[in-house]
């Protein structure tokens, strides 16, 4: 008989409705002395892999190097708290996006998944409706907007299209957004998807601040509220029960001076009853089989000659950087666009045909 | 004759003005609309809001074949005899279900009732096979009397492992004279029948998800809705072996050979439904990253089933998988104890020792203990080799393989006895059933992706089509169009086929690269850059115009006041 016992079990399905989870984390900026946004960054990744996320279902986003950088004094580090106390880099980080690869059109085709077919398994994010994802994004942003890379900036407005896009493709079963960087809040003003709960360092017009430099290294190693968010995820280890309004009250204003502020209004569960451990740890369900199968046959001897059958597959793959293109670098072909100077030309053309028929002392009767 | 100049040099500026005007509106004006705008090949937009409205009719024949001995010669007369029956379920104001059963009711040929009187209900199931094959999705069903010693006493339902089951129904005094009152008689047992080996309300709005987020007041099914994986065209299985302790245990186990006869019929069976591909490792000092209690009353270690949860993943960082496919994963892992910490037993949730010593995780995989420790004496020269028996680990695989594809276990009645799965670990039903609810599934999925991608490109003018997307989503459309009209018809193999290559076209055209929604400008980001090019040179180009409007004007007058 198949039979499944699911009597106990079935209560751990009931308090969130996800089976896997996953992580994507972004660090924007780049320069040495934005440090505090790789820290940041590095400090979720590390409470997070801690927690239980593996790293094949985080993202990590660094726009810049700090621990090879020429400027570190303590090199293959990543230091949180003065004194050194804490190194966030490890041993065993795995970066998935690097350097300039952090962009706001790689980052949204990460979280859409519209990525070209090469694109290794690494650097996808290959959720499915019954994923929890964790999104973390810290740099330098504005009052709608926040800037990449010192070049280009993603508004609110992309990031809410985005995440409406994941949702028509039901690519998460629910998402909770963190962002810490100046007037963080309105990043998440624009969400209309379900299932969504944002949390932001500071409000509009505030700006949001770092938590002290360190004399030897000579830069702010880490922002506030960062700060107090991994004090208080240190302390949570995969079997805890502390819940969503704990990760509300960290850092209120006194000691984060700008404040936080949460948006659990699309969010469908009451926060009280979510779980920390829902989006930085992966706790797995489990069910005890209880069933098998009677096989009687006996294991049939693979032949002796399969070394005359072995057929090599040919195997093919996208190519990903022709050696052709390399050698022979051809410039692209791009859309024709009118040559330089073309509109200064024109205006030049006109002036001097009114000036040329009317005369300068008339320009008064045109003006 | 200096005043002619003046006014011919006048008039030229006059033209001059009147010409650029006349460029910069008819050429200028549509050049600028032409390069600006992005290509946006034609989607068959009429098409999608049809498939919207998704209006589904599953179809399944059924033939009821009575034994000698089950139908009265009058009512033998009547038959053959065939009734539809449709029932309609509408799920929400988008979808509807109709579901179709066309019932057959004939009496058994000479080699039939010949097959039936074979003394147990496994070998006439197998010479029944022998003599007719039904087609996919369809069933089989023999009455046979009261009287019969095919089945035990409390068992009225036997269901084969094809598509035959064998009922048995009451005396024929208690069931009536006439064919009606018979078929009337028959009918719920039928239904019951159904319910299990054909598809039933419950998977088809289960398969319906994605369409449909509905709140089922089953709390098994919300748990098997989760347990099992999403409809993909391909699968990676995976089967590691954990050693942790090779300075003591040396293992050998014929992978090779046990995938080859146990795991392979499964998925041979399986390859309308997807592709599979297999490979697997062997992991040393991999540790279970849980320490097991204990138990001095059994002697052994245990592992009991909260701290199950903590156990995956501390392993899953350790293992690999295909860097080239984005193929959803099930791991199999046989974990083989160290020798300090064996036997070590499973128990569930009630403190009772686990047979199969093995749990599964939802959408994940399946981890099995097994121990080595009865192979070999205390006291003798470490390592020690240890040959695995294969048949009992792949039974416990195979049973969880199955569970992990979605094939739907719900419990039978207790009147009904199902006869084990073959040596294939399928029975034919049981994959007439998945794949229902698999095209069932591609058909929802299908539809919403089509059409929220409508959507999509419908709201955000400044994104380009290009024409292999419109391509794909037209392909996409036909396909769905005939998995829909298969599904009516009853060819299930053609509808699964259909509805897979619906899936592939749809998430391609999503999914393409292209479709990246980049062009999002603010207003006054508009205003900012349109400005300072068109300004400067509309300025003297609009006054100009005005000066000649007035100076024409004001020639007017002057003629009118001339002429009076």
């Amino acid at each position: 008989m198949l039979a499944i016992l699911l009597t106990d079990s079935a209560g751990q399905f009931f308090s969130s409705g996800h089976t896997n989870n996953w992580a994507v984390l972004v660090c924007t900026s780049r320069f040495w002395f934005n440090y505090r946004h790789v820290a940041n960054t590095l400090s979720v990744y590390r409470s997070v892999k801690r927690l239980g996320i593996p790293d094949s279902h985080i993202v990590l986003m660094l726009a810049d190097d700090m621990a090879c950088n020429h400027r570190n004094p303590k090199p293959a580090t990543v230091f949180s708290h003065k004194n050194m106390e804490l190194n966030v880099y490890g041993d065993d980080v795995e970066v998935d996006y690097r350097g300039y690869e952090v962009t706001v059109e790689n980052f949204l085709r990460v979280l859409t998944g519209r990525l070209p077919p090469s694109t290794p398994r690494s650097k996808r994010l290959l959720s499915d409706d019954r994923s929890n994802i964790l999104i973390y994004l810290t740099g330098h942003g504005g009052n709608g907007f926040l800037k990449f890379q010192d070049s280009e900036e993603i508004s609110n407005v992309e990031l809410a299209d985005a995440f409406e896009q994941m949702w028509q493709k039901r690519r998460y079963n629910e998402l909770l957004f963190i962002i810490d960087t100046c007037q963080g809040a309105s990043m998440y003003e624009r969400f209309y998807s379900p299932n969504l709960m944002a949390l932001a360092s500071s409000q509009v017009g505030e700006d949001s601040l770092s938590h002290q430099p360190d004399l030897a290294i000579g830069v702010h190693l880490m922002d506030r509220y960062t700060f107090y968010l991994l004090e208080f995820l240190e302390d949570i280890h995969p079997a805890s029960k502390t819940n969503m309004n704990d990760l509300f009250k960290v850092c209120p204003k006194s000691q984060c001076v700008s404040t936080p502020g949460h948006r659990t209004d699309l969010f469908l569960r009451d926060p009280g009853s979510v779980l920390i451990t829902d989006f930085f740890g992966s706790v797995r369900k489990i069910e005890i089989t209880m069933e098998t199968i009677n096989l009687t046959d006996p294991i049939k001897q693979m032949e002796e000659n399969s070394g005359n059958d072995v057929q090599t597959e040919n195997n093919t793959y996208v190519d990903q950087l022709p050696v052709s293109e390399i050698i022979h670098q051809k410039p692209k072909q791009r859309d024709w666009h009118p040559p330089d100077g073309f509109i200064l030309g024109l205006w030049t053309l006109i002036l001097l045909v009114f000036f040329k028929t009317y005369g300068v002392k008339h320009l008064k009767h045109v003006f | 004759i200096y005043l002619k100049i003046f006014l011919l040099l006048r008039r030229r500026g006059k033209l001059a003005a009147l010409s650029i005007a006349a460029m910069v509106i008819l050429v200028g004006v549509p050049l600028w609309w032409k390069t600006t705008q992005t290509y946006r090949a034609w989607l068959p937009v009429a098409q999608i809001n049809e498939l919207a409205k998704l209006q589904l009719q599953l179809s399944a024949d059924v033939e009821v074949v009575f034994a000698r001995g089950t139908a009265t010669p009058e009512q033998q007369k009547k038959v053959p005899v065939t009734q539809t029956q449709d029932e309609d379920h509408a799920v929400d104001e988008d979808t509807t279900l109709r579901y179709r059963h066309e019932t057959r009711y004939r009496t058994a040929t000479v080699m039939e009732e010949d097959a039936l009187k074979q003394p147990t209900a496994a070998e006439a199931d197998l010479s029944l096979h022998r003599l007719s094959e039904s087609p996919c999705g369809s069933l089989v069903i023999y009455v046979i009397p009261e009287s019969s010693s095919l089945l035990p006493e409390n068992v009225n339902v036997y269901i084969g492992q094809r598509r035959t089951a064998l009922l048995r129904i009451g005396a024929q005094m208690k069931v009536g004279k006439t064919l009606k009152q018979l078929l009337a008689h028959l009918e719920p047992r039928v239904k019951q029948i159904l319910q299990v080996m054909s598809f039933s309300h419950n998977d088809i709005t289960a398969a319906l998800s994605d369409r449909v987020r509905f709140s089922p007041d089953n709390k098994e099914s919300i748990a098997d809705s989760m347990r099992a994986f999403k409809s993909s065209p391909g699968y990676e299985i995976t089967f590691s072996l954990l050693n942790p302790d090779p300075k003591s245990h040396r293992l050998h186990w014929d992978i090779e050979g046990a995938v080859q006869t146990y795991i392979q019929p499964l998925l041979t069976k399986l390859s309308p439904v997807a592709n599979f591909s297999l490979d697997s490792q062997i992991l040393y000092y991999a540790m279970l990253g849980v320490n097991p209690r204990y138990d001095s009353s059994r002697s052994a270690y245990i592992l009991n089933a909260d701290s199950l949860a903590h156990v995956i993943n501390p392993v899953e960082a350790r293992l690999g998988s295909n860097a080239a496919s984005s193929n959803p994963v099930l791991n199999f892992l046989l974990y083989v104890p160290d020798a300090h910490h064996s036997p070590l037993y499973i128990h569930d949730h009630k403190k009772r020792e686990v047979q199969t010593n093995a749990f599964h995780s939802p959408r994940w995989g399946g981890i099995m203990v097994y121990n080595v420790n009865g192979f070999y004496q205390t006291g003798t020269n470490f390592p020690v080799d240890v040959n695995i028996n294969m048949a009992k680990v792949m039974g416990v695989f195979l049973a969880q393989l199955r569970l992990l594809l979605g094939v739907q276990s719900t419990a039978p009645p207790s009147s009904f006895q199902v006869a084990p799965c073959g040596s294939s670990g399928l029975a034919d039903w049981e994959l007439d059933r998945l794949m229902w609810s698999r095209s069932v599934e591609n058909v929802a999925t299908a539809t919403t992706t089509i059409t929220s991608l409508a959507q999509l490109l419908d709201q955000i003018g400044n994104i380009v089509i290009n024409d292999n997307i419109a391509q794909q989503v037209s392909s996409a459309v036909t396909s769905l169009q005939l998995a829909v009209a298969e599904l009516e018809v009853g060819n299930l193999g053609f509808a699964l086929q259909y509805s897979k290559e619906a899936i592939l076209a749809s998430e391609k055209a999503f999914f393409d690269p292209s479709l990246l929604h980049l062009l999002y400008f603010p207003d006054d980001q508009k205003f900012a850059i349109y400005i300072p090019l068109f300004l400067p040179m509309c300025v003297p180009i609009l006054l100009s115009l005005l000066k000649i409007v007035s100076e024409v004007r004001q020639r007017r007058r002057e003629k009118q006041a001339k002429k009076d």
